[in-house]
């Protein structure tokens, strides 16, 4: 067999790595419509049902309607602070807490 | 090949043979560094692709809803609030929404309940998310048993189950009939969990939530924009868990480029006196050494983006779920919609190779640049 030089070898391999980075574009690209209809068909039952949250967190009721949560609840205190559920401290504060929720006189 | 590409590849040459002459060294370093890459790049891919979902399914999220508030905590809101906030300009529609948590003691589960208001199921039927059905293990017919408000068993029939695709918004809801609803919670008679509240014109919402909180003191409400704002902060570096896990990669990351710019071994600097000995210019020696640099951290770059890639999008990012799952007995079944950003590919590649090849050539340039005599005695 005829002995390839180590520097083909690294462009063969890098141009591979480098082809499926493409490849990954394109696979991002092809399944559009598919993916376009899964989307809408999600955005279509949010419309519907009136929901407002991701489902994503089930453990508890602040982290599963995070946009719902009341002011007082433990993750929204502070992003560090001691969180009884592991998902809270996957969400940093809502925008909600950096309004004035007070009354104005 | 051209003189110019043919001197390259012969560096390379060079190079790939010298890194295989510390074979264990460099083979070790180049899996660490693909670890590194490969969790920083599934962070950047797994939260950007599901803040793209959360900005494009969310559109659909009531303008407003509002919330009324008692000593701090979220209440029931009488339903007549409604008739007095549709009278506001701008209002064009108030739908109460019933919705409430079920904690199921036998399946440790939390569920999502509600009652739509357009074509909710008939009385005793539902319709449940993929994560319950899986959860249960039940199909479509089957009887599901929920426990009322005074305790008596309330037997419902699945009438059907959400299809796969709506895992992400729906996967622990269960829609009922608002007698069954009721039959469950037994909310106080002309109470809602909460109000939406459709606005005409998107540019009046602030203004209308601002007319709502003035002439509702108890109130609190929420537009989409902050609902859209809440997921767009969702694992925000600032969080606790990301700044533990970006923390950690990026100091590996520190302490491998530490290790390579705090000085060659002396091997290394043997190797370097010889070349100038036998005639490379300082320019050789640091393309050399830019070359072992590129050949570990472009090959660790690629391949720690190919593998986050396949882990995020194909393989549903299996690694992070039981972070995220946490307590939770439901966890949806999602894959997420694939997409590569160039900026954040940009930011991963000059935050990883750049550096890196950096910390390689500098320390070379300095034993380059010292008498070879000395460098192959030192």
């Amino acid at each position: 067999m005829a002995h390839i030089r180590p520097s083909r070898w690294y462009m063969l391999v890098t141009g591979a790595a480098l082809g499926f980075v493409v490849a990954a574009g394109f696979h991002a690209s092809l399944n559009k419509d598919a993916d376009q209809m899964d989307l809408l068909y999600r955005a279509d039952l949010v419309r519907r049902h009136r929901l407002t949250d991701l489902s994503l967190f089930t453990e508890a009721r602040y982290t599963r309607h995070p946009a719902m949560a009341d002011l007082h609840s433990a993750f929204q205190d502070h992003p560090m602070a001691l969180e009884h559920f592991p998902s809270g401290s996957f969400i940093s504060p809502p925008a909600l807490l950096k309004r004035n929720h007070a009354t104005k006189p | 090949m051209q003189p110019s590409l043919e001197r390259h590849a012969h560096l390379i040459d060079f190079a790939i043979s010298s890194l295989l002459r510390r074979k264990g060294k460099n083979l070790s370093l180049l899996a660490v560094y693909v670890l590194i890459v490969f969790v920083i790049a599934s962070l950047i891919l797994f939260v950007q692709a599901l803040r793209r979902e959360a900005s494009l399914v969310l559109t659909g999220a009531p303008e407003i809803v509002v919330q009324r508030m008692v000593a701090g905590r979220h209440d029931l809101i009488p339903v007549s609030y409604g008739a007095d906030i549709v009278s506001i300009r701008g209002v064009s529609e108030v739908v109460p929404r019933f919705w409430g948590y079920y904690y199921d003691p036998v399946f440790g589960a939390n569920y999502t309940l509600m009652v739509p208001d357009q074509s909710p199921p008939a009385e005793g039927t539902i319709v449940i998310g993929p994560g319950v059905a899986r959860n249960q293990r039940v199909k479509s017919g089957d009887l599901l048993t929920f426990r009322g408000a005074s305790l008596q068993p309330l037997l419902l029939t699945v009438g059907q189950i959400l299809p796969q695709q709506s895992e992400l918004v729906a996967t622990d809801l269960i829609t009922l009939s608002a007698a069954d609803f009721q039959a469950m919670f037994r909310l106080p008679p002309g109470t809602a969990t909460d109000l939406a509240v459709k606005v005409a014109n998107p540019r009046e919402v602030a203004t209308v939530a601002a007319k709502i909180a003035e002439r509702f003191p108890d109130t609190r409400p929420i537009t989409r924009s902050e609902i859209l704002a809440t997921y767009d902060a969702l694992f925000d570096w600032r969080s606790g868990m990301m700044v533990v896990i970006l923390g950690t990669a990026v100091l590996c990351f520190i302490i491998c480029a530490w290790d390579k710019a705090t000085g060659l071994s002396a091997e290394e600097r043997r190797e370097i006196g010889i070349l100038k000995s036998i005639g490379w210019e300082t320019t050789d020696v640091l393309l050399l050494k830019f070359w072992e640099g590129t050949v570990i951290s472009l090959t660790a770059f690629l391949a720690g983006l190919s593998l986050a890639y396949a882990h995020v999008f194909f393989f549903s990012a299996g690694l992070f779920q039981h972070a995220l799952k946490g307590w939770a007995v439901i966890y949806p079944d999602f894959r997420l919609t694939p997409s590569l950003d160039p900026y954040q590919l940009g930011i991963l590649f000059f935050l990883s190779v750049v550096p890196f090849v950096a910390a390689t050539i500098v320390p070379s340039w300095l034993a380059a640049t010292t008498d070879p005599d000395s460098a192959m005695r030192s």
